[in-house]
């Protein structure tokens, strides 16, 4: 036997999908049908309406590990994590479990809305096919999670949209099950709540459980997934490496260029208008994954009506922010080195080179700001997303750096024993400048 | 834990093998067995719900089979002079009424109960079977209501019961057999074509006036009461009469045809459920 926690083999789905839309069709139909059958040969039309939402899909889960799925809407995630859940069968193919599995799909677990929280989660330790008596301390470690005390009798029709999840994902995730599955849960629920359930889900993996969890968000993906699965038409285009798969993921699906003349999300009068935005390698190939400490160059399109521009006329500012919005850093013409004097075209390109790019492995947004002669001329906000992948920042080869290290990069050196002395500035200039002269 | 500790582990882990059904697959018995806890629960719950959102709640369970008799009573036993096996009437129809009513709910409840637990069926894994299981087990608050009913009637009628009674859990399973075979049927058929649920009604109607409830089944002459018994609620409600009221008319092959049917449609329809049960989180 393997030691895969989860082994995927050939899968496919297929749906039915048809003219009767609806899925289910209604029984005076079918007798109707069967009648007119009796005189024709019908075609047999249902068959034709039918779609495949996995197909040959094949990969291996080690015990422990955390594999995240990225794919755009429809690629087949939910039904992949259906399939494995067994609410849905496979059409072909097969998959290997190990263990007790529990999942988050979508919205909510199992839940029934007439019934209290308390009696919601025997349901579900029920379902999952624990005793009663099994649950005991989970109990209250569910509860202390979900954060819903106060409500734990009361039916969950009564909670809101986000103590039902908080409740929901703390189930899933204190059963103790060997697999977890997780279906974009940080869709919903509170900032807060969702670094809290990303905390859980390293931890779930730490005590060796695994877990593969479904999201669009890049962070969470990056921050939790050692290995990523992308899916795309129902088929695994990648899997293997989290950063690789999301730089090629958001390169195949985002176009960071020339889609900012399309963006209606800005404010400003317009003067100057922003109109491309991309990033380039020190190759000069077009990027939208960059390593932590490679050269990367910014280059921002702008269109403006005005005649003779002169670059000090303008200020550029571009910001990085985290997935929540909060700013990181900002590059502006304000800070750098003044640009030449000179007129510059009224269509043209700005171009922004970092020599080392100090932020820790992330996905960030690009907030992106033009002013002409100190009024607002146009903002667009996370005009692009850049995704930074861990890469030998320090050149010694050790930890990976990521998130959790903090977004800023600091380049540094430490010293022991002996050494650790001498490395500082002698006390003596310290003191000299204090003293006021001819004291 | 060290390494070692944790591939051991592992090993220990019980593998499920996620693969497409052929044709018609095992009824995994074992596996309903495990989930008992789930079975216990959703009963519960099905209980819960039914009493807390009927305004009249438990009153529910007396009033309707009670209403039902004196209706009879005047129709069928006053004005319509309809023999009852030497039983007061009252007594005699409501004694059918019993498992009936535990039938009635049955059909009405599970025939919805897959597409009413959609929220879950669409969520989670477990047995499907155990849903229209729990439906079912749910009415017999309803009629273990009916039957405490029932024992007063039978005071106040001053009607003794005879030995036959030893048989009366034989029917009693004989009810619930007979109620799971169709509603296997009708919750599984209910995923797929939802007007199901609209012959619902007009099937129970018409199940009603073909079983020996408002009269006794001795009204007909043999083989034809033999061949009622292939309506497997025949061979229930005379067996209830007999077992309980102790009425001498010989109803030993009516429920022999009747428990042979309740079986091949119980058996029948649990594959069927299965079945179909690949589709359900699908359609549903
Ligand atoms: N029950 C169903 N019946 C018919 N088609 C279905 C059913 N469920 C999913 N599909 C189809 O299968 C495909 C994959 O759907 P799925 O929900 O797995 O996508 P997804 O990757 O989870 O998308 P999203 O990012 O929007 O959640 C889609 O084309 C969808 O229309
Ligand atoms: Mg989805």
């Amino acid at each position: 036997m393997t030691e895969q926690a989860v082994r995927v083999v050939g899968l496919s789905k297929q749906f039915r999908i048809g003219e009767k839309q609806a899925g289910y069709q209604t029984f005076r139909d079918k007798l109707t049908d069967a009648a007119k059958s009796m005189f024709r040969r019908s075609k047999s039309g249902r068959k034709s309406g039918t779609i495949w939402a996995l197909q040959d899909v094949s990969f291996e889960v080690g015990q422990g590990e955390v594999i995240g799925i990225i794919g755009r809407n429809g690629a087949g995630k939910s039904t992949l994590l259906k399939v494995l859940s067994r609410i849905t069968e496979p059409t072909t193919g097969y998959a290997e479990i190990r263990g007790r599995l529990s999942s988050l799909l979508e919205v909510g677990t199992g839940f029934h809305a007439e019934l209290t929280g308390r009696e919601n989660i025997y349901l579900n330790a029920a379902i999952l096919g624990m005793r009663r008596k099994d649950i005991g301390r989970r109990f209250d470690d569910i509860v202390a999670f979900s954060e819903v005390e106060k409500f734990i009798d009361t039916p969950v029709k009564h909670y809101s949209s986000g103590m039902y999840l908080r409740l929901a994902f703390a189930v899933a995730a204190h059963l103790e099950p060997d697999v977890l599955l997780i279906d974009e849960v940080l869709a919903v629920g509170d900032a807060a709540f969702q670094r809290k359930c990303l905390g859980k889900m390293g931890e779930v993996a730490q005590q060796g459980r695994t877990v593969l969890f479904v999201s669009h968000d890049m962070t969470a993906i990056s921050r939790l997934a050692s290995r990523t699965v992308v899916l795309e038409g129902g088929r695994v285009a990648y899997l293997g490496d989290t950063s690789d798969a999301i730089g090629m993921y958001v390169k195949e699906h985002q176009s960071s260029e020339e889609d900012l003349e399309l963006r209606t999300d800005r404010r400003g009068d317009g003067v100057i208008r922003l109109k491309s935005f991309a990033c380039f390698d020190a190759q000069g190939r077009k990027v939208t994954s960059v390593g932590t400490g490679d050269p990367v160059y910014f280059s921002v399109g702008y269109t403006t009506k005005l005649k003779g521009l002169e670059p000090l006329d303008f200020v550029l500012d571009m910001r990085f922010t985290d997935v929540m919005g909060h700013p990181i850093s900002t590059l502006s013409t304000r800070f750098s080195s003044p640009v030449p004097r000179g007129k510059v075209e009224s269509d043209g390109l700005m171009v922004c080179k970092v020599e080392s790019l100090s932020l820790a492995a992330e996905v960030y947004g690009i907030d992106l700001w033009l002013a002409y002669r100190g009024g607002m001329s146009d903002f667009v906000p996370r005009a692009a997303e850049m995704q930074v992948v861990t890469a030998d920042y320090f050149g010694t080869g050790a930890e990976p750096l990521i998130r959790k290290h903090g977004a800023a990069l600091i380049p540094h050196e430490w010293f022991v024993g002996s050494r650790a002395m001498e490395c500082m500035p002698p006390p003596a200039n310290i003191e000299s400048p204090a003293l006021p002269p001819g004291a | 834990m060290n390494s070692a500790q944790i591939s051991a582990d592992i090993q220990d882990l019980r593998v499920q093998r996620i693969e497409p059904s052929k044709g018609w697959v095992s009824l995994r018995l074992g596996e309903l067995w495990e989930y008992r806890e789930l079975l216990y629960f959703l009963t519960w719950r099905d209980i819960k719900i039914r009493y807390k959102q009927t305004v009249l709640g438990a009153t529910w369970a007396i009033i309707q089979p009670l209403l039902t008799v004196v209706v009879f009573s005047i129709f069928f036993g006053r004005l319509g002079k309809i023999p009852s096996d030497g039983i007061p009437y009252p007594i005699f129809s409501f004694t059918g009424l019993v498992p009936w009513t535990l039938f009635v709910y049955g059909l009405a409840q599970s025939s919805n109960s897959l597409v009413g637990s959609q929220n879950l069926i669409k969520k989670v894994y477990f047995p499907r079977l155990t849903i229209p299981i729990a439906s079912l087990f749910a009415g017999i608050v309803d009629f273990l209501i009916a039957l405490a009913i029932l024992v007063i009637m039978m005071v106040y009628y001053a009607v003794t019961p005879s030995m036959n009674m030893v048989w009366l859990p034989f029917f009693f399973l004989l009810t619930l057999v007979t109620s799971l075979g169709v509603g296997f049927w009708l919750s599984a058929l209910n995923v797929e074509y939802r007007d199901v649920r609209f012959a619902v009604p007009f099937l129970t109607q018409f199940w009603m006036y073909a079983t020996p409830i408002a009269y006794p089944s001795s009204m007909l002459p043999e083989p034809w009461r033999t061949l009622y018994g292939l309506n497997p609620m025949a061979g229930v409600v005379e067996g209830f009469r007999w077992s309980l009221l102790g009425s001498h008319t010989q109803p030993g092959p009516i429920i022999l045809a009747s428990s042979g049917v309740a079986v091949i449609m119980m058996v029948s329809g649990a594959y069927y459920f299965k079945r179909m049960e690949r589709n359900f989180a699908d359609v549903v």
